[in-house]
């Protein structure tokens, strides 16, 4: 023995000691926390799990409040009752979800789904049955409470938007997360609401806040009895737009039930101050928990109420698209301001006449009366002079054939074509009869009406700005965590004497021309008229009322005001309309900027008291 | 090689196998009874954990077979099979709550970690034994345990598995402290760890976080990792003295404990059978962990001593995190209870560590 002790050495052994010295300690301290737990502990953790139950119930945090430009409400929480399931709690699954739906007239299709649903989940896990529980519903549960182990009412904070169908593109909607958005987002529990589309889906980071918990103690049969711990939840941050309710209403109301855009922002850094489009959705029906038959509704409707028109609908600019044509030829020398062409009410081209909106012809024009009187022969000489790759490449600079980068999901950028344009599509190049009608704004061209605002923005102050709908987003404390700065998009580098006659010709449109219903009393307005034509091109017009509804011309506005220190610049597109641009689309920019320059002088001399932050705001 | 002779089986470690076959049985009747359901009394799941307790005995015997010394010159092996088999997991892994830790082998699924840390311990005290003696290690005899402990430990964590890594971690580093490290050379290590720590941290899972956050503050999460202990400690306190009895264990039953047949088995032993049970079980495993260490003890030489160390250092990391973990006073990181939770390759593993601590001892006397 002595003799194989030496092989090890001594300090081994010594170390050897302490290990073991450390893992008997290890073990008592074990059995010292058995006997804390199991004796000193015993009786109170064997009452937890015996009579009393503890349940997890998730808080989640409510969401941001979204207010206007003069922090008006457009989006807010308020408190709803739901009806919510632990599956484990309920003695008898089938005839408890069954009497649930007999009191909360479901289907018993619907309430099937649950059941497949709860088979899926851990059975101590909360299941919404019910959002937003009527008041007969809530009196009903709770007068069936002993009968409906398992079940209990939940207050959460409920989305609600007061403004219903107003503005709802642009706010979008929230709905549960889907499986997707549980995989994607570990914050995320099954039955969160998450924004889906508009801005409650962009600013879905700020507006969702840090969600709570809680661990509540329940009896047998599900009642809550007291919370043992909490974690408090931090509320969504508080979304300030840059949009007016002033003014969005007072747009909405011009449309009225036409449907197409009106979009008003300040040229000066492209926020948007009113942004309607029709036919819209309620997101309400979202906030409760969209019911199958309403959202097959929405879907199935011809009129396409879901789609954001602004962004996503891609008109042909018409008229309007000849302020590029216009701007493309001054500032090319293809013509000078005094280079004159005749109407005679069309033109021949190869074998095909190109007509002219006036039948009887403009007869000798310059640029400036060609915009006023929006004479298509006069733009369809000037187009072939200047060839559509110079046209495309100014329109490109004002901000057209590209998106305008709105924070908003699947914007649409239209199309501006060229020669190289139709190579890659169509493999054929371009003939030179497709320019035509190139130039006025109809064949292959088509722009979004956010686009078209930004048009007009160009020509108003020489550049364009992302559109931006978020003036800052601040914490419920008030300290601001985002702006969303003004970014440039695009400056038209044109000469500043092209600028002007191009602005001169446009206020004259106004002041005397196709766009006269614009005026507004007191403010010098610029602006362009746009039909344009949905089926055939070229042939002569006939009247709307005598066509179907789909294939009636589109009514298209564009304008800013005041011409010499541009504050607004508006866009108004009418879906197949009941007439032309001037007589239809015009009326409505005129109201949409005379309430922007009333309301601007009535808070400017303080009769907008009543609209004070102080009042409105929570 | 194979030489068994009289004088061997007369060594034969009687009490450590007494101590092991206790510890399984008490194992075997929890792993019923977690896995228990209505109408069945023995679940699919017991009657694989009590074959893969057979396979273990056969295991251990093959450990024991050989003359330990054999992994003094061939210690290696085993180690590069290990790192193999981890990368294996890595491209050809089957995966199970979001980790890819197992590979499949047709009716059964190995884990190849519990096999790596094993071999990780023989690498480790092959390369260190040389070095052991009355001479603190320096800090150039601690590159090649460094270079031996960072792929394993870095392949178990990406499966992702923090438990086993963090007990291959430990296990190793008891093992270099045995070996004569300087407890300066730790606080060196902890000095390159500590600015590095924020980088790791950045790659642990969100749910790995989320419980070592839980043990630091267990309010934070209440609804998470949090409620895990909680309940576990609420299964454990409410056996009592007695225990609830055998299947009775309302807890259990009621499916509020995580992974009961697992990770959290041992609450559900002390639900059912009390202070007396657990106590009883704890020191089971005490028992088990000081014949092993007797065993240390009477080797005959430093390899012997450091090899014996290193499988009980390994089994009592192990059982003492898994217990910790249950009982709060630990964070949650997911780690079996040797000889005891479900699961093939852990209860092979174990016997293994097993059969190779009886070879050493068996041999004490032999030349």
């Amino acid at each position: 023995m002595p003799l194989m002790q030496r092989e090890v050495p001594l300090g081994l052994r010594r170390r050897l000691l302490v290990a073991l010295a450390g893992s008997i300690v290890g073990f008592v301290v074990l059995l010292g926390q058995l006997w804390n737990l199991q004796i000193l502990q015993g009786e109170e953790m064997r009452a937890s799990s015996e009579s009393n139950r503890i349940r997890l119930r998730r808080v989640q945090a409510t969401r941001g409040t979204v207010l206007d430009r003069h922090r008006r409400v457009i989006v807010d929480s308020r408190p709803s009752f739901d009806a919510v399931l632990v599956p484990e709690d309920a003695r008898d699954l089938p005839l408890t979800i069954e009497t649930l739906a007999q009191l909360l007239r479901h289907s018993t299709a619907e309430m099937h789904t649950l059941l497949a649903q709860t088979s899926e989940r851990p059975p101590f896990e909360e299941l919404t049955v019910k959002r937003d529980l009527s008041w007969d519903e809530v009196v009903a549960l709770e007068t069936h409470q002993l009968e409906l182990p398992g079940v209990s009412l939940q207050i959460t904070p409920r989305r609600s938007y007061p403004l219903g169908t107003e503005l709802a593109h642009l706010i979008g909607y929230v709905g549960e997360a889907s499986p997707q958005d549980l995989a994607a987002d570990p914050r995320y529990r099954m039955g969160d609401l998450v924004g889906k589309a508009g801005l409650e889906k962009e600013l879905e980071q700020h507006l969702r806040g840090v969600s709570g918990g809680q661990q509540v103690e329940v009896d047998a049969v599900g009642r809550r009895l007291r919370v043992l711990r909490e974690v408090e939840e931090i509320p969504g941050s508080i979304v300030q737009l840059t949009i007016d309710l002033d003014l969005q209403s007072a747009a909405a109301g011009a449309l009225g039930a036409r449907d197409g855009v009106v979009v008003a922002l300040d040229p000066n850094n492209g926020d948007i101050l009113a942004f309607v489009n029709h036919p819209a959705f309620d997101p309400n029906l979202f906030a409760r928990g969209i019911r199958g038959d309403e959202w097959r509704a929405l879907v199935g409707d011809p009129l396409k109420p879901l789609n954001d028109r602004a962004i996503q609908g891609q008109y042909p600019p018409g008229s309007t698209f000849k302020i590029v044509v216009a701007t493309a030829a001054l500032d090319e020398n293809v013509i000078n301001p005094f280079t004159r062409i005749s109407c005679g009410g069309g033109v021949w081209f190869g074998n095909r006449y190109f007509r002219c909106w006036k039948k009887g012809g403009h007869g000798s024009m310059n640029v400036h009366d060609a915009l006023v009187n929006s004479c298509d022969v006069f733009f369809y000489q000037v187009a072939q002079r200047l060839g559509v790759d110079a046209i495309a490449r100014y329109a490109r600079a004002f901000g057209l054939g590209a998106p305008t980068g709105i924070a908003l999901e699947h914007e649409q950028k239209g199309i501006i074509p060229d020669t190289d344009w139709k190579r890659q599509r169509f493999k054929q190049p371009w003939y030179a009869g497709e320019t035509l009608s190139v130039a006025i704004g109809q064949g292959y061209v088509t722009a979004t009406p956010l686009q078209m605002a930004n048009l007009i923005a160009s020509v108003a102050v020489g550049k364009h700005f992302r559109p931006r709908y978020v003036a800052h987003v601040e914490t419920p404390d008030g300290e601001v965590v985002h702006t969303d700065a003004p970014e440039v998009r695009g400056v038209l580098e044109v000469r500043d004497t092209t600028m002007r006659q191009v602005r001169d010709a446009l206020r004259d449109v106004v002041g005397r021309g196709t766009g006269k219903k614009a005026q507004v009393k007191g403010i010098e307005v610029a602006g362009k008229t746009g039909t344009s034509q949905v089926v055939t091109l070229g042939k002569e017009r006939i009247k709307a009322s005598k066509l179907p509804r789909n294939q009636r011309d589109h009514a298209w506005f564009v304008a800013y005001a005041p011409t010499e220190d541009p504050q607004i610049a508006v866009v108004t597109l009418v879906e197949h309309a009941e007439g032309g641009g001037g007589a239809v689309a015009a009326p409505i920019a005129q109201q949409v900027m005379e309430t922007f320059f009333r309301l601007k002088t009535e808070r400017e001399s303080g009769y907008a008291q009543d609209r004070s932050p102080a009042d409105h705001t929570f | 090689m194979l030489r068994i002779d009289r004088r061997l089986i007369t060594h034969f470690d009687w009490l450590l196998l007494v101590c092991t076959l206790l510890v399984i049985g008490c194992g075997l009747v929890t792993v019923l009874s977690a896995t228990h359901s209505p109408g069945r009394l023995v679940s699919p799941l017991a009657v694989r954990q009590a074959m893969w307790a057979g396979a273990g005995l056969i295991c251990m015997l093959l450990a024991l077979s050989f003359d330990y010394h054999w992994l003094e010159r061939y210690g290696w092996i085993p180690y590069v099979l290990g790192i193999i088999l981890l990368l294996a997991v890595t491209v050809a892994g089957s995966s199970g709550g979001g980790a890819r830790r197992w590979i499949d082998l047709g009716p059964v699924s190995l884990q190849p970690s519990e096999f790596a840390k094993l071999a990780l311990i023989i690498a480790l005290v092959r390369y260190l034994h040389r070095q052991a003696g009355d001479t603190p290690l320096t800090l150039r005899a601690l590159i090649v345990p460094f270079a031996l402990l960072v792929p394993v430990a870095a392949l178990i964590l990406k499966q992702p598995d923090l438990g086993t890594a963090v007990v291959v971690c430990m296990t190793a580093g008891m093992v270099l402290l045995l070996s004569g490290l300087r407890l300066r050379w730790i606080l060196a290590v902890a000095a390159v760890v500590v600015p590095v720590a924020p980088y790791l941290w950045h790659h642990l899972k969100p749910y790995q976080q989320r419980r070592i956050l839980t043990f630091i503050d267990p309010q934070a999460d209440p609804l998470g990792a949090g409620y895990h202990i909680i309940q576990s400690k609420i299964a454990i306190g409410s056996g009592l003295l007695h225990g609830k009895g055998f299947l009775r264990g309302t807890q259990n039953h009621l499916n509020f404990l995580p992974e009961q047949h697992t990770d959290f088995i041992f609450a559900v032993f002390a639900e059912e059978w009390g202070f007396i049970g657990a106590t009883i079980l704890v020191v089971l495993y005490a028992a088990l962990l000081m014949r092993c260490f007797v065993i240390a003890f009477r080797a005959r030489d430093s390899f012997g001593v450091l090899l014996a160390f290193g499988l009980t250092a390994g089994i009592f990391c192990q059982v003492f995190v898994n217990m910790g973990m249950a009982m709060g006073v630990l964070p949650v990181v997911g780690v079996t209870l040797p000889f005891f939770s479900y699961g093939g390759s852990s209860m092979l593993a174990c016997m293994v560590a097993i059969g190779l601590l009886m070879n050493i001892s068996m041999r004490r006397f032999t030349f």
